[in-house]
């Protein structure tokens, strides 16, 4: 009996506490509203450290954190996120440590998969950027089997890093505008003035098309938490004009009143960065 | 102001300019901390030890030059854990003549002065070098009077500077689209880096209209180009490679920032070194740059030895 009064009181907390959230939100969305969110999720192992869990757990806690934030993110109407998960250059931590990551990743990308998740309330669209060849087997067949289930999804979109740097993307960007160069023929003479002529030369605009993220807008808000102030190779191209912010928080401890704040900072700063896109517009038209 | 230097430890003496023997050895020997392990690294390292002659004559001088030294480098900062390389966005001119009532071309001409005392303060705590973004391709949306002013100081700081930047070992380096700029402007520019291309206290590298995308850009036609010359082939291109064409290659010994610095409490790159900075700790102060002084800069400094840079690993 008591324990179904319990439920019961949760159950009506819970539903205050949505509608709270929803009046909140509906409070911040008269401002402007960055519409793509970029988290580099640094600080899980500090965490599990600071509170004597084993290793591995820290990552666990900061997952469920993940997910909580992306909740808060999509109910405020933001279109993109873009998480950090994993850089090229994790790769050189102890191979267990690297293992347990692959493992976690496998586990989680199909629980997202599952019924009664953020993927199926939202319709979320699931992007995965990076060298996913490098990843182990079972993670990347659940990378893909994650991208071909959500690809007809038509609701916000969630892009996780993996074995992803900016440099590598950018890399590969080059290599592909370099390889359709050629084989459009304009990397070879054919001796043909007038074909010679016609391919121009590689332009930004061929570049940011073969980015990973060609069909994305750039980021509005870059959150590093743990207060590190560096991008560590994450988003370099695109940030040229993102609102940078490092809270001090450790990933998992990244919470509703964090996301507040970093909205409040880059609606005051709004006026400020639309001018300068503005002018950038008008520069390139 | 530059009588006496600290020199990276890594910077090759054979290459030290010693046809200024005439004038004391400047600052040739690293600070280090004084420890029985470090002495003997000291000892062998200073290049008069070489040329006992030479030694025996200067002895006296060295040591007032070292008590010199240690005296110049803020008492809380190590010179082994300062940055190679600091980069910074002078952000603020304009906002900080307005809050004056001045016109932004006074702002301009404050700004120069205080990037003038950076580089003279870069060189006496041996950061070896020194980028600064003056002039965006972006700013040249701006108003045409603002324009032409900039471009007006900027001829004058490189025609009048040109001697001290001789005098004084500094290395230019402009980088940047060139094309859109004055024709007049494009040759002082070819002419100082020339003249100064030999130095070898700092090397400062000015970054006029320039874009950090446009310069990915300009890198990967140069690359392409080389894959039309059948020189390599698309799916054998490497981060190297591009590394090599990027302009910031003019310094290739550390072309990445490991600081960078933005004033008047912007939070961003815009546009600015995207590639070189994948590492860059990042310090942004709401000071506007022409009020950026000595204490702002130990501050940077000082942050800078604070943190811990992982590059993707664990430090135990």
């Amino acid at each position: 009996m008591r324990k179904r009064s319990r439920k019961i009181v949760a159950r009506i907390i819970g539903r205050l506490w949505r509608l709270f959230r929803r009046w909140l939100f509906l409070m911040f969305s008269f401002g402007p509203m960055p519409q793509h969110i970029a988290f580099i999720l640094d600080g899980n192992r500090r965490y599990a450290k600071k509170h004597n869990l084993k290793m591995g757990a820290g990552h666990t806690v900061g997952f469920n954190s993940l997910v909580a934030v992306l909740r808060y993110c999509y109910e405020l109407g933001v279109k993109q996120v873009t998480v950090y998960a994993f850089s090229i250059d994790n790769f050189r931590r102890k191979p267990e440590e690297v293992k347990g990551l692959m493992a976690l990743m496998k586990e989680k990308i199909d629980e997202l998969l599952d019924e009664d998740t953020i993927v199926h309330k939202f319709g979320l669209r699931i992007n995965f950027w990076g060298c996913l060849h490098m990843l182990s087997e079972p993670a990347r067949a659940a990378a893909e089997r994650a991208m071909a289930a959500t690809a007809n999804n038509t609701g916000p979109v969630l892009s996780v890093c993996v074995a992803y740097t900016s440099t590598d993307e950018i890399l590969r960007a080059i290599k592909k505008s370099c390889s359709k160069k050629t084989a459009e023929g304009c990397l070879r003479f054919t001796g043909d003035p007038v074909r010679d002529g016609a391919c121009g030369a590689i332009a930004v605009a061929d570049l940011e098309e073969n980015l990973d993220s060609a069909d994305c807008p750039d980021p509005d808000i870059l959150i590093r938490t743990s207060g590190e102030t560096r991008l560590s190779n994450f988003l370099l191209w695109q940030s040229t004009l993102t609102h940078l912010q490092n809270p001090l928080p450790l990933w998992p401890e990244f919470s509703l009143r964090n996301l507040i704040w970093a909205i409040l900072e880059y609606q005051r700063v709004y006026p400020y960065l639309e001018a300068r896109r503005r002018s950038l517009a008008k520069k390139h038209n | 102001m530059l009588s006496s230097l600290h020199l990276n430890p890594t910077l090759n003496y054979a290459t030290l300019n010693y046809s200024a023997t005439l004038l004391p050895l400047r600052g040739s020997r690293r600070r280090t901390r004084r420890n029985g392990a470090n002495e003997s690294l000291v000892s062998t390292a200073h290049p008069a030890r070489q040329y006992p002659s030479l030694s025996a004559s200067l002895a006296p001088a060295r040591e007032v030059e070292e008590r010199k030294e240690e005296a110049l480098l803020p008492p809380h900062l190590r010179p082994e854990s300062l940055p190679r390389h600091v980069a910074v966005i002078m952000d603020g001119n304009s906002r900080w003549a307005k809050a004056r009532g001045l016109p932004s071309s006074a702002g301009h001409e404050a700004g120069y002065r205080t990037l003038k005392k950076m580089v003279e303060l870069s060189c006496q705590w041996g950061i070896r070098a020194l980028t600064v973004f003056a002039f965006s391709s972006e700013n040249w949306t701006r108003p045409k009077m603002e324009v032409d002013f900039l471009m007006t100081l900027f001829e004058n700081v490189l025609k009048e500077g040109l001697g001290e930047f001789v005098r004084e070992g500094i290395r230019i380096c402009i980088i940047g689209d060139s094309s859109e700029l004055p024709q007049s402007l494009q040759k002082l520019a070819k002419e100082v880096v020339d003249k100064t291309k030999n130095n070898t206290q700092i090397d400062l590298i000015v970054a006029i209209s320039y874009s950090g995308r446009k310069e990915i850009t300009q890198a990967c036609q140069n690359i392409a180009q080389k894959v039309k010359d059948g020189l390599l082939e698309p799916e054998d291109i490497t981060e190297s490679h591009i590394e090599e064409e990027l302009e910031t290659n003019c310094i290739p010994e550390f072309p990445n920032p490991d600081l960078l610095i933005r004033t008047s409490g912007e939070l961003r790159l815009s546009n600015f070194l995207l590639w070189q900075s994948a590492y860059t700790e990042l310090f942004f102060t709401n000071t506007y740059w022409p009020d950026f002084g000595e204490a702002d800069y130990i501050e940077a400094l000082t942050s800078f030895q604070n943190r811990q840079r992982r590059f993707g690993q664990r430090i135990n």
